[in-house]
């Protein structure tokens, strides 16, 4: 999810090349390989123990892709680090790259790396991969004993995980990092300045003239990446609307927009937009960020990966604090709830010659230890309990505080993941109704037409949740 | 042919053709093919649709929106382009003052061309992010601030070039900003083409031209133009096949690849996002084919209008 769109001219070309480039379309690029030899599959494996519940098979060897994004790859090599302590047998071929899509889409029909970190802007779509069977369920990985601690590696995650990692009623995507979304601020200028944080809109609306006199802007957003909005517009449809709200208009239930309390969330941020709050200009994720470093704008809203994607740029004497998103008030449904969850996606091609040794090192990304140096490198949760206990960091321990007093639901959806076409939709939709070339009123009716396109598609397979 | 020649020369011929046959022909092949079937990309299960694909694209109306836009860049990126090019191969090479050594360009002719082939030499997407900073929708843009600076442009209300689909002359912002950049790239490379070509042309025509009276205005229209035709049909097939293209500036410089809102969305951004995003490999495949029939019908009716007598010299 730490979006990290820079591009190299080497990537862009084969891409270009891909889509059509120069005089004749080369789409046969895309398809080059496919219809050759499928992979073989590794023999039938050592015998599964307690100690090694995969069998995995001393001598072989597992290819793991790592997406080097606003994370970085270093806690990775550590992991390897992990794994190889106990297993130094399994050799490890780990590479990193931004690119997840380009490098390993041409290879899922054939011969795929075993363990892709699936994650970053150039993913493979999850409900494409789900639908054609190319990545493998894990089950297993869940029922498995943990690392380095007592019960099984389920019962290590953090809320919501195996719930973000489930499509279509079965495990598949192992999401290694745990985000906690919100409004950032800078709590030495607050307590400076004697502001409090707002909690709701009416708040910030009640603050913005004075941060507004002191030269700022109250907001910052990207304008560049629609999907960026996205997260604070749903969470605050979540919490005015309500779970339910935010569960049906994920399984495309008729007039799921329509419902109450999404008009209203929806013009609290009209009206940010109206009362020019923003700071002037179209910004993309990190020139934004950036503008709030420097003090151009009080609040900015991302996840928890901001300050390691800006660690190198970051004045002294700036204290990064998240706070939750604003909600519209007393009439709300779940105002405390908190956009939080497991991102950052592990997945096992169906077609993996070495599916054992690529679970077996998802488990060493999950244990104490692992988890432990992730969080201490990244100053990002892992997935996993008790990751940051020891990590000092006002960033991650605003983070921690905000989930100690969160309520059991977390804020999450789903339908940009289940559908191609919606996550465009709401993507382009969001950056209109921010830019102020959309009301409220027509971002829903957007919103309704298109999920209802979706819903008349036969040949979109459909999707549900329950929870 | 005398005997042996001719297994010499399929000799050194064999391994280019096999490279050219299998890594450009037969991808070509395929891909016609998948555009039969339903193929999603991920995996080897495919179904045989027919022309299914083929149908659906006629009613698939973001397809026609980008193929509108495609055409917009057919019409402009060769005109401003070659017009842009012409004028300036023409003041290099011949629009400079008449003196003793005949007809010239204008002074400093040399750096100037250094100075317009420039961007040739810059890869495409080097040019645009580049452009990225010139576009920059906030003060810190090249364009905007220098434009803040001088009172032009208000602080709280920045250009937003990539940003901006209002229409103007019924076509959105964004693709006009993208136009310029387009034909501010290719520019040098056709002024170079043109001069090569105008070199070629003997001098005394023109100077015989200038002792008639001919003024700038009517020698370029008169003799230069005419005599170039083949060179600038040439050009125009190029730039029709670029201007079909266009992804990498889209790709790079837009928000959501084609944004906003689908104002700059043309042919190869739409394959991109059926293919990649959608996993529809079968459908992106139908669009390529579409894609590559209507650029060969166009440069055949190009050759078969331009194709005219030609004048040896």
């Amino acid at each position: 999810m730490s979006a990290t769109p820079d591009l190299n001219r080497r990537t862009l070309l084969r891409r270009a090349a891909a889509a059509g480039l120069l005089t004749i379309p080369a789409a046969g690029l895309l398809s080059a390989c496919a219809g050759s030899e499928p992979a073989q599959e590794q023999s039938s494996g050592a015998e599964k123990s307690k100690d090694n519940p995969f069998g995995v098979q001393d001598g072989s060897s597992v290819k793991v892709v790592i997406f080097n994004g606003g994370l970085g790859d270093q806690w990775a090599k550590e992991d390897e680090a992990v794994f190889k302590a106990k297993r130094p047998n399994v050799t490890v071929n780990m590479s990193s790259t931004q690119k997840i899509k380009t490098e390993e889409q041409p290879k899922m029909a054939t011969q795929p790396s075993d363990l892709i970190m699936n994650s970053g802007a150039d993913i493979m779509d999850i409900s494409t991969l789900v639908n054609e069977g190319a990545i493998e369920p894990l089950e297993d990985l869940l029922a498995a004993p943990a690392w380095d601690s007592e019960g099984t590696v389920a019962d290590t995650l953090l809320p919501g995980t195996v719930n973000n990692g489930t499509f279509q009623g079965k495990f598949y995507v192992m999401n290694v990092a745990y985000t906690v979304w919100g409004n950032w601020y800078n709590a030495a200028l607050f307590e400076k300045e004697g502001w409090q944080p707002p909690k709701t809109f009416n708040e910030f609306f009640a603050l913005a003239p004075k941060i507004k006199a002191k030269g700022m802007a109250p907001y910052v957003y990207d304008a560049v990446h629609g999907y960026y909005p996205r997260w604070a517009l749903m969470a605050t449809i979540w919490k005015s609307a309500g779970k339910q709200a935010v569960i049906d208009i994920d399984n495309l239930k008729e007039n799921a927009w329509k419902a109450d309390g999404v008009l209203p969330a929806l013009e609290a941020w009209e009206k940010l937009v109206k009362d020019k709050l923003l700071l002037p200009g179209r910004l993309d994720h990190t020139q934004s960020q950036q503008a709030w470093l420097d003090g151009k704008a009080a609040f900015i809203q991302v996840g928890t990966w901001l300050k390691n994607e800006m660690a190198e740029t970051i004045p002294p004497g700036f204290e990064m604090k998240l706070s939750d998103y604003w909600s519209l008030g007393a009439g709300d449904k779940a105002p405390n709830d908190v956009y939080a969850g497991a991102g950052e996606g592990f997945v096992v091609p169906s077609k993996a010659p070495n599916k054992a040794a690529a679970m077996e090192f998802l488990r060493a990304v999950l244990s104490k230890e692992g988890s432990a140096k992730f969080a201490g490198l990244t100053k990002s949760l892992a997935s996993t309990r008790g990751s940051g206990d020891n990590v000092q960091d006002s960033a991650l321990a605003s983070a921690n505080e905000l989930m100690n007093n969160a309520p059991q639901d977390l804020i999450s959806v789903k339908f940009w993941d289940f559908y191609a076409d919606l996550d465009k939709e709401s993507q382009n939709l969001s950056a209109e109704l921010m830019a102020g070339r959309l009301t409220a009123q027509q971002f829903v009716d957007g919103m309704q037409g298109a999920a209802d396109k979706v819903a008349s598609d036969s040949s979109i397979k459909k999707q549900t949740r329950s929870a | 042919m005398r005997y042996g020649v001719a297994r010499f020369v399929t000799g050194f011929l064999a391994l280019p053709v096999a490279l050219y046959l299998f890594y450009v022909v037969w991808p070509f092949a395929q891909a016609a093919g998948y555009s039969l079937t339903d193929w999603g990309g991920y995996s080897d299960r495919q179904q045989f649709v027919g022309l299914e694909n083929y149908v659906r694209l006629f009613s698939d109306e973001l397809i026609r929106k980008a193929f509108w836009h495609n055409v917009f860049f057919l019409i402009t990126v060769p005109l401003f382009t070659i017009a842009l090019a012409l004028f300036l191969a023409f003041l290099l090479n011949v629009g400079g003052r008449e003196d003793r050594a005949g007809i010239r360009g204008v002074f400093g002719s040399g750096l100037y061309k250094i100075i317009f082939f420039f961007p040739q030499v810059l890869s495409l997407v080097v040019v645009a992010v580049m452009w990225q900073q010139i576009y920059r929708a906030d003060g810190q843009g090249l364009i905007n601030g220098v434009l803040m600076k001088i009172g032009l442009v208000d602080p709280e209300n920045p250009i937003t070039f990539m940003h901006d689909p209002a229409p103007f002359l019924g076509v959105p912002a964004v693709l006009w900003w993208l136009l310029l950049i387009a034909v501010w790239s290719g520019a040098g490379f056709y002024m170079v083409l043109f001069s090569a070509a105008m070199q070629s042309i003997p001098k005394d025509v023109f100077e015989a031209a200038i002792l008639d009276g001919a003024g700038r205005f009517h020698t370029f229209f008169r003799i230069t133009l005419p005599l170039l035709r083949d060179t600038v049909s040439v050009a125009w097939i190029y730039l029709g096949f670029i201007a079909l293209d266009m992804y990498a500036l889209v790709f790079v410089m837009t928000p959501s690849q084609g944004g906003p809102n689908h104002a700059s969305e043309i042919f190869a951004s739409v394959l991109n996002f059926t293919a990649f995003q959608k996993g529809q490999f079968g459908y992106a495949c139908a669009m390529g084919v579409a894609l590559a029939i209507f650029t060969i019908l166009l440069a055949a009716v190009q050759l078969k209008i331009t194709r005219r007598e030609r004048i040896e010299y």
